[in-house]
């Protein structure tokens, strides 16, 4: 920005310059001067504030709300802080009249934007690779038809069927990652839970050998890869449709040797699972337990109880 | 019945009234996934066209699901009163419309004339409406029932206060109600979404709202939205229950998947009157929203359209307090997006009016929706004008429990002073007396600030 210092001596250089046009009103010399010199000010400013930009504002979305009381001059401060830390919900916002404050609202905007870009944004394929897992999609052609057929994201065509056979062949344990409602889910726990999993079923001696990456996937696209693999037990790693407070929460569906149409009842369900939630190294550990008392009880879901 | 017309010079042949039903609706995804929508404009015009034309006679003598196969149907036809049916019968779809538009015709007459219709003919005339027509027409109907307070007045616009908490931690849920109630929402009823099921935690919580609410002397009604039958566990137990709350559908299937029947939802009614702490005589809390049939595959061939307004006339027999569809909440394969979330919004409130029962809305969305808080506060501003009875608020529009977005506490105050609206008078009163709001509804330094009611 041009500071007053400058737009003082521009004005100067502006006034010199229309020395000379003594038959223009005093006020009309006024008025174009102030226009010249703010249009000059204008073009300068935009070569200044270039060198300004280091400056950078903080990152709003690492403020922890619940120790962020904004009602101005609050009855009883400490009160309401120890209101805040009961609960993740957004109290003790303030207002703007009867609207929320500007901060607040950015900040409700920022985290519906991480929720959405969960929900309509793809697993990078870099991170399918080199995490080594065998890629296979749904029926669903885009994301759109993901969204509205539900149908469609829990069946493969014969083709996919194949691939899936002759990736996985027959394991006793069969682990899928499907994308679901989030794929910041998947980004953020898998490389946790994965090896936490695996290293709980190792102890029982239960290997894992390919675990397949299902894109569009929805929960009961685990039943036709039960059916397929033939497997004992097929365990679902998904991400969960994101609430505001977090974008990355997962859930675990697991079932004993699942089948197409089978009922809900049969599937064993740990959700929640995120770093702010059940942790996915706690999960890991729990899911392998879960997998070995199945695989003893030959059962899941209510069955198991 | 004729159900073939012309358009643009091409033949339309509609098989059955239940198709022409479904295909004279706006576009919905969740009839498209159900396989029953027009599959073109033109089609879509054309089912309106034939529709126009069918009297209510053949809506009562072709209802949505069978007499003989639907309880649901049955609870319907038979609360029909006959005496205004047969006044009534020879009109078309067409002329019903135009009649409640007219500008002589008033809102009792209408209220006189939703008990002489079938949930079908509230469908019907839905699917000839424009959105402004809903609004127009939503306008002239005022439902107000009775629990503790009086809801629906004209002029009056409450919320419903809905304090959810990820653990049903009881510090935290009085928290959220504090500052709820601080901006003026919680005449409707103070209500929780439970995390725990279970009759010793809905009991708890209901205790701990019974204890709010005398503590500050709030004039409201609570409730724990927890399954019908552990609420009636609840009250056994003697936990201070003023509603009693279940979802319903509009058929007996979809009823059946949730649990419930019509015989169940009486029981609850006739325990919350014997037992309950509410004055009543209005003592029942219904949600619904269009698609939850097809979600438990319980439609039966039949549009999301006319399922929800089947779902009014099964709630009607109930006298319900409160009855409200949660529209968004649903997701985008029932709803596609902020369009259809809105009109499915105008849709539910003016049929729950026309099927007489006190009608509110859950402004929502969810976050795999194309929509977002602009839309919801849009759709609040439409219902609000149409003379909506309530809506829910939650803190800052955000639904830490049920991870979901709707309208905020600061949309009470804010709707309200919009269009010189007032919550209920009672709790119009208190909050006065504690110094949130003035006589005419303006903040005060107190509104907003919750600490003022740690004393």
């Amino acid at each position: 920005m041009v500071n007053e210092t400058e737009l003082k001596s521009l004005i100067e250089n502006i006034l010199q310059d229309m020395v000379g046009k003594q038959e223009q009103q005093p006020e009309q010399v006024q008025e174009e001067v102030v226009a010249q010199a703010t249009a000059e000010a204008t073009t300068t400013a935009s070569t200044t504030c270039t060198v300004a930009s280091d400056a950078c504002l903080p990152d709003i979305t690492k403020v922890d709300v619940k120790t962020e009381l904004l009602v101005d001059e609050p009855y009883d401060q400490e009160g309401y802080l120890q209101m805040k830390q009961k609960t993740p919900a957004r109290i003790g916002v303030g207002r703007a009249g009867a609207r929320f404050k500007t901060a607040t609202s950015v900040r409700f905007r920022a985290d519906h934007a991480a929720a959405q870009d969960a929900v309509f944004s793809y697993v990078d394929e870099d991170f399918v690779k080199k995490n080594g897992f065998t890629a296979v999609e749904t029926m669903c052609a885009n994301k759109d038809e993901y969204i509205t057929r539900p149908d469609f994201g829990r069946q493969f065509s014969e083709e996919m069927k194949q691939e899936i056979k002759a990736a996985c062949g027959t394991p006793q344990v069969q682990i899928v990652i499907g994308d679901g409602l989030s794929s910041a889910a998947v980004e953020a726990n898998i490389e946790d839970i994965l090896p936490a999993i695996k290293q709980g079923l190792q102890m029982h001696n239960i290997n894992v050998d390919n675990v397949l990456f299902v894109k569009h996937c929805r929960v009961p696209a685990m039943d036709v890869i039960g059916e397929v693999t033939n497997s004992d037990v097929v365990c679902l790693l998904i991400g969960e449709r994101p609430g505001l407070v977090t974008a990355e929460s997962m859930s675990a569906y697991i079932a004993y040797k699942p089948t197409v149409d089978m009922p809900e009842a049969r599937r064993t369900v740990i959700s929640n699972i995120h770093s702010g939630g059940t942790t996915p190294v706690e999960a890991g550990a729990h899911i392998a337990d879960l997998i070995k008392k199945m695989l003893d009880k030959k059962a899941s879901g209510l069955d198991l109880k | 019945m004729i159900l073939n017309t012309m358009l643009f010079d091409k033949k339309y042949e509609f098989k059955t009234l239940n198709e022409v039903m479904a295909k004279a609706n706006e576009e919905k995804s969740g009839d498209m996934l159900a396989g029953l929508a027009a599959e073109s404009a033109e089609e879509r015009v054309a089912a309106k066209a034939v529709l126009s034309k069918i009297t209510l006679e053949e809506l009562r003598n072709n209802p949505a699901v069978p007499y003989e196969e639907d309880e649901v149907t049955r609870i319907i036809q038979d609360s029909v009163n006959e005496k205004i049916y047969q006044e009534l019968k020879d009109w078309t779809v067409e002329e019903f419309r135009e009649w409640i538009l007219d500008e002589n015709t008033t809102g009792e007459q209408i209220k006189r004339a939703s008990r002489g219709i079938t949930s079908e003919m509230v469908a019907a005339v839905t699917k000839l409406m424009s959105n402004l027509d809903l609004v127009y027409g939503a306008k002239k109907i005022r439902i107000s029932a009775h629990c503790n307070t009086t809801i629906g007045k004209e002029g009056t616009l409450s919320f419903r206060l809905q304090p959810n908490h990820p653990t049903d931690d009881p510090d935290g849920i009085v928290a959220s109600i504090m500052e709820g109630l601080s901006y003026g929402a919680g005449d409707a009823v103070i209500g929780l979404n439970p995390v725990d099921d279970s009759t010793e935690s809905v009991v708890r919580v209901l205790k701990k709202f019974d204890e709010v609410k005398k503590k500050y002397e709030i004039p409201t009604q609570i409730c724990v939205l927890a399954h019908v039958t552990t609420q009636m566990e609840a009250i056994r137990q003697g936990a201070p229950t003023d509603l009693v709350f279940q979802s319903i559908a509009g058929s007996e299937k979809g009823n059946t998947a949730f649990g419930i029947s019509g015989d169940l939802i009486e029981e609850a009614r006739q325990l919350a009157l014997r037992q309950g702490t509410a004055s009543g005589p209005n003592v029942m809390y219904f949600e619904t929203g269009q698609g939850a049939e097809l979600s438990s595959n319980a439609h039966l061939g039949v549009d999301q359209l006319t399922m929800e307004a089947r779902c009014y006339g099964f709630a009607r027999k109930y006298e319900p307090y409160l009855v409200n569809t949660v529209v968004g909440f649903i997701g985008p394969e029932y709803l596609y997006d902020s369009k259809q979330v809105i009109r499915a919004g105008l849709e539910d409130h003016f049929m729950g009016k026309l099927s007489g029962i006190p009608m509110g809305c859950d402004a929502c969305y969810t976050n795999h929706m194309k929509a977002d808080q602009n839309d919801v506060e849009s759709l609040a501003i439409l219902l609000a004008e149409a003379g909506c009875n309530f809506f829910i608020g939650v803190p800052h529009g955000d639904d830490v429990m049920l991870n979901y977005q709707s309208l905020g506490y600061h949309e009470a105050p804010a709707l309200r002073q919009l269009l010189g609206l007032k919550p209920i008078e009672e709790f119009d009163e208190w909050l006065q007396k504690m110094d949130f709001v003035d006589a005419n509804g303006k903040l005060k330094a107190k509104a907003g600030d919750a600490s003022t009611l740690l004393v």
